[in-house]
């Protein structure tokens, strides 16, 4: 079995018209695992929910930099979205769906709910006043018979 | 992302063409919201045959126009909602309070 190896490191703005574009980079990076159209959706569906956190909620109205690093291993894809705003104080309850800190922006407070769902492994480490990050892992059928 | 409007009756259909994320919810949230009171209409139908992509903040401008319709006594309702849109939905519970149906003219029937 050939060893496939990967990563990409992506950093931007955290203005709102970056969202679509962190989704389309990363669903271009992951072009290379040969993902199914799901597969593919799930992983923009993902990033956009982390990328939106952060500006929401790590920067709120300040701008920032938000980091997106991608790394291939074999057939896993593992997604770092890091800020360095705000911090959450609670995340297991930041993590429970409906949760929203913010209901007044009309929040649907799915956000970690959609990335745990659509990916197989996520994990939040959060300090209050430094900052987040979130690490997302997904297999991919298609290479794993090679 | 591009919204058209079409009035049938008492229900304004709404196309909403593209991607639905925060980047565009704000905007399309107040567009919406102005149409509803200039139509004067009771009902909503969302029709998602050309919407690309859609995460929770799109789910976020559906609920919240549910809460106001539904004030009211209108009703709401999704139409041709894809595989991927559908997960989303299916997961946030959506169905709950809003009805989904094959086309637009099953969904007129019913509202």
């Amino acid at each position: 079995m050939m060893e496939h190896k990967n990563y990409m490191k992506l950093q931007f703005d955290s203005r709102s018209q970056n969202e679509s574009f962190a989704r389309v980079v990363v669903a271009s990076f992951a072009a290379q695992l040969d993902p199914t159209i799901e597969e593919i959706s799930d992983i923009k569906t993902a990033i956009s929910e982390a990328v939106t956190n952060a500006i929401i909620h790590g920067y709120e109205n300040k701008i920032g930099t938000v980091t997106v690093i991608c790394s291939i291993n074999n057939n896993e894809l593992e997604i770092i979205v890091e800020d360095e705003g705000n911090g959450i104080e609670d995340v297991n309850q930041a993590m429970e769906p409906l949760y929203t800190s913010k209901p007044e922006l009309e929040r649907s407070g799915m956000g970690f709910t959609v990335m745990e769902t659509f990916m197989d492994v996520v994990d939040v480490y959060s300090e209050v006043g430094k900052g987040t990050k979130i690490t997302m892992k997904k297999k991919f059928i298609s290479l794993s018979g090679d | 992302m591009q919204v058209l409007y079409e009035v049938v009756d008492n229900t304004l259909v709404v196309k909403l063409k593209g991607e639905l994320d925060h980047h565009v919810a704000e905007q399309i949230r107040t567009e919406l919201d102005e149409t509803i009171s200039n139509k004067r209409s009771k009902n909503l139908m969302f029709d998602l045959s050309e919407m690309n992509f859609m995460d929770s903040s799109g789910i976020g401008v559906i609920i919240g126009r549910y809460k106001n319709i539904n004030k009211l006594g209108g009703k709401v309702a999704v139409v041709n909602v894809s595989e991927k849109v559908n997960k989303i939905f299916s997961l946030a519970g959506l169905y709950r309070i809003i009805d989904k149906y094959e086309n637009k003219n099953q969904a007129l029937k019913c509202m």
